[in-house]
């Protein structure tokens, strides 16, 4: 039994207890920086019986998924965690796993994908696996990332889809932060246990997965799109319940200081603190800025992106990413989201999109500074991605 | 008048007969393998063997056509398809899972062909058995890329045709010794088994289930349009198999105690070659080439077999 209470721990921990506290029954993992602190602390959680799982030490990420798949199949609450090029190896499986409807919950620590090697933080890794069918959740802080992890069960259970949690390598994985701990009781009436309503069971034999015709295939990604819709209010609904059991919650998107701003910040992960230190700073001087995170990236929140976007004349995507051959990811997001609502004469804000640091290069409140200030001075980007910090 | 046709098969037959087979039928009718596929017999005596408290991982394979389209199944127990190299992974999960919701009386069979043991699935495959994952893992063995049009695998024999190891290029390589390799895991059980011999197949497949940990059983399956040889001929083909020695039978105790189940006739390996298409270019040299090989490995399994005495 995990001990409630407020422990200063890191976001790799925190990741920890939120599994323990979800009651894993499977977990199968790799190693990989900076991931490894999440299952190690599990191994000690299962070895010490603090946890009540079986952890399959897999010789591959690949394995990994599809022994979380085998297990969540059978109907045990299944848990990995990954990183950059583990979650690149999973690929194929994530695939499956939201194929045959499973809701394994997955922490990846964003990091930089190679070559050449990297260890540090931007998001590419995750973004990559955009289209797989996966909820996904970007955490700011290890209170978050420990919330989540138990959010994501609730949610990936109740629309049968496989649901990814991710933190910013370093600036969250291995930062100590003092986490509340919150008590099983609590977390068990919150969750209740895992009853897929189909499974592999000897007493109802069926096949699962076999080849599909062309004529009822389609119906089949159908309804995961439609899963995914309903995802949205179930998240909302479970992020809303959250807050009244343990009196915390993130909402889909977080929005600082927006009523009546000018200028939009939109971000995701760590770097969302930063800008809220700016934002402050720069209303405490009169400027009409304002700051919109983006927690659930899959489903997207385009309800939510609108209605507090729509009315700014200017928005400043920060992106860790980069789709390369068009640009940031978020900011391409963001961009849909808001294009149809000016077809009928209505607001359509102008879209920044900045790339800034990639591979775990900082990103500081002066470079963020820099960013609202090169929006302010102009009417319209003058390209569709405009570098930040790169050395030229 | 009045003969027992048991008791003809049993003066016949190398092994034990009577009521060593199970009447039960777990493979239903409808499945929809090529007339003659060694895959579908095997498949059949396992589960006879088996029983209902089973469950099927099946791979990418012939056996994903043959256990029917969705919403069909022909196997009378669940099945779980997954990914070409996940047979192992995936049963390595579902057996966790059946622990921690405490239906240890289940047996998960992983059932690959030779493509997902011998190559994709290999690294997979050695995971689990190194953990020694409770699971039954069945390679069936038609000698190629068959689901796919007949594609060189590493299962492949000697100087056989494939799409991918013309006539004019044949395969340069020899078989891999599969079996080698999973007794080098020191596994509690490996075994190898033929369609040809049901009553040793449903013994071993038994023996399998009764075992602990990771057990291994390698089947020689014949395969009618990837041998290029007639349907009616599989069963004699997987029994001449055994008494050339180019597959014999035998099983191998925690990956060092090897026992040798039928001592082979010793037929000519031309006798095996002769009645599939995939060998019908070979010159008498690599026929020459074959049974000298197959005569290596063949002593070599016997002075496993002895030392391990």
């Amino acid at each position: 039994m995990i001990e409630p209470g407020r422990k200063v721990i890191t976001g790799n921990h925190a990741v920890s207890y939120g599994a323990a506290l979800a009651r894993a029954q499977v977990i199968a993992a790799y190693p990989i920086t900076p991931q490894t602190q999440i299952v190690e602390l599990l191994a000690d959680f299962c070895a010490e019986g603090v946890l009540d799982a079986k952890f399959i030490k897999v010789e591959s990420e690949h394995s990994a998924m599809a022994a979380c798949i085998g297990a969540s199949a059978t109907g045990a609450r299944a848990f990995t965690a990954t990183s950059a090029h583990g979650l690149a190896l999973m690929h194929e499986m994530l695939h499956w796993a939201a194929g045959a409807r499973l809701p394994i919950v997955m922490a990846n620590v964003n990091r930089a994908m190679g070559a050449p090697w990297s260890i540090w933080t931007d998001q590419n890794d995750s973004l990559s696996q955009r289209d797989v069918g996966w909820l996904q959740f970007y955490c700011e802080s290890n209170q978050e990332a420990l919330d989540t992890v138990i959010q994501a069960y609730k949610v990936a259970e109740k629309v049968s889809l496989p649901a990814m949690l991710v933190l910013d390598a370093f600036f969250l994985s291995h930062t100590s932060e003092p986490v509340e701990i919150p008590p099983q009781e609590l977390v068990d009436q919150y969750l209740p246990p895992y009853r897929p309503p189909l499974s592999l069971d000897v007493e109802d034999p069926r096949a699962f997965g076999g080849i599909t015709m062309p004529s009822e295939y389609m119906e089949l990604r159908y309804k995961i799109q439609r899963a995914m819709e309903e995802a949205l209010e179930v998240a909302r609904a479970a992020d809303l319940e959250y807050r009244e059991v343990f009196g915390r919650g993130y909402g889909l998107v977080e929005p600082f200081m927006l009523e009546d701003a000018e200028l939009a910040l939109v971000t995701s992960g760590t770097v969302t603190s930063t800008a809220r230190l700016v934002v402050r700073e720069l209303r405490s001087q009169g400027l009409p800025v304002g700051l919109l995170k983006i927690r659930l990236f899959r489903p997207f929140p385009t309800e939510e992106v609108r209605r507090h976007l729509a009315q700014v004349e200017k928005i400043a995507v920060i992106d860790r990413n980069i789709g390369f051959g068009h640009g940031g990811i978020f900011a391409q997001e963001v961009k849909s989201a808001l294009y149809n609502l000016g077809l009928d004469g209505g607001p359509r804000p102008a879209v920044f999109g900045f790339i800034a640091g990639l591979g775990g290069r900082d990103l500081t409140p002066e470079l963020i500074k820099e960013i609202i200030d090169y929006t302010r001075e102009r009417d319209r980007p003058e390209s569709e991605l405009i570098w930040k910090g790169v050395k030229l | 008048m009045g003969t027992d046709l048991h008791e003809l098969r049993e003066e016949s037959s190398p092994f034990p007969i009577r009521g060593t087979m199970p009447s039960r039928e777990l493979l239903l009718p409808g499945h929809v393998a090529c007339p003659g596929c060694g895959a579908a017999l095997a498949m059949r005596y396992v589960l006879k063997a088996l029983g209902e408290r089973t469950i099927v991982v099946l791979p990418a394979c012939c056996w994903t056509i043959i256990a029917g389209a969705f919403p069909y199944s022909a196997l009378k127990v669940p099945v779980f398809h997954t990914a070409f190299e996940t047979a192992a992974s995936a049963a390595s999960g579902v057996r966790a899972a059946l622990e921690v919701t405490g239906q240890e009386d289940v047996t998960v069979l992983a059932w690959a062909g030779d493509g997902g043991t011998f190559d994709i699935g290999l690294q997979a495959l050695s995971g689990a058995a190194e953990r020694n994952d409770d699971i039954l893992y069945v390679c069936y063995d038609n000698e190629a890329y068959m689901n796919t049009g007949i594609q060189r695998s590493s299962a492949t024999p000697l100087k056989a045709w494939t799409t991918t190891t013309p006539e004019k290029h044949p395969k340069d390589e020899p078989k891999k010794d599969m079996m080698a390799i999973m007794a080098a895991h020191r596994i509690p059980y490996a075994a190898t088994a033929s369609p040809a011999y049901p009553e040793d197949l449903v013994r071993k497949v038994k023996r399998a289930k009764a075992t602990r940990g990771t057990k291994f059983i390698h089947i020689i399956c014949p395969c009618p349009p990837g041998w290029k040889a007639s349907s009616e001929l599989s069963v004699k083909l997987a029994r001449l198999a055994v008494q050339t020695k180019v597959f014999p039978l035998y099983e191998v105790e925690d990956g060092v105690k090897y026992t040798i189940n039928l001592e082979p006739e010793g037929l000519p390996v031309k006798e095996y070659l002769r009645l599939q298409g995939r060998f019908r270019h070979l010159t008498e040299e690599d026929i020459e080439l074959i049974q000298r090989t197959v005569d290596l490995e063949w002593e070599r399994l016997v002075a496993k077999a002895r030392d391990s005495r």
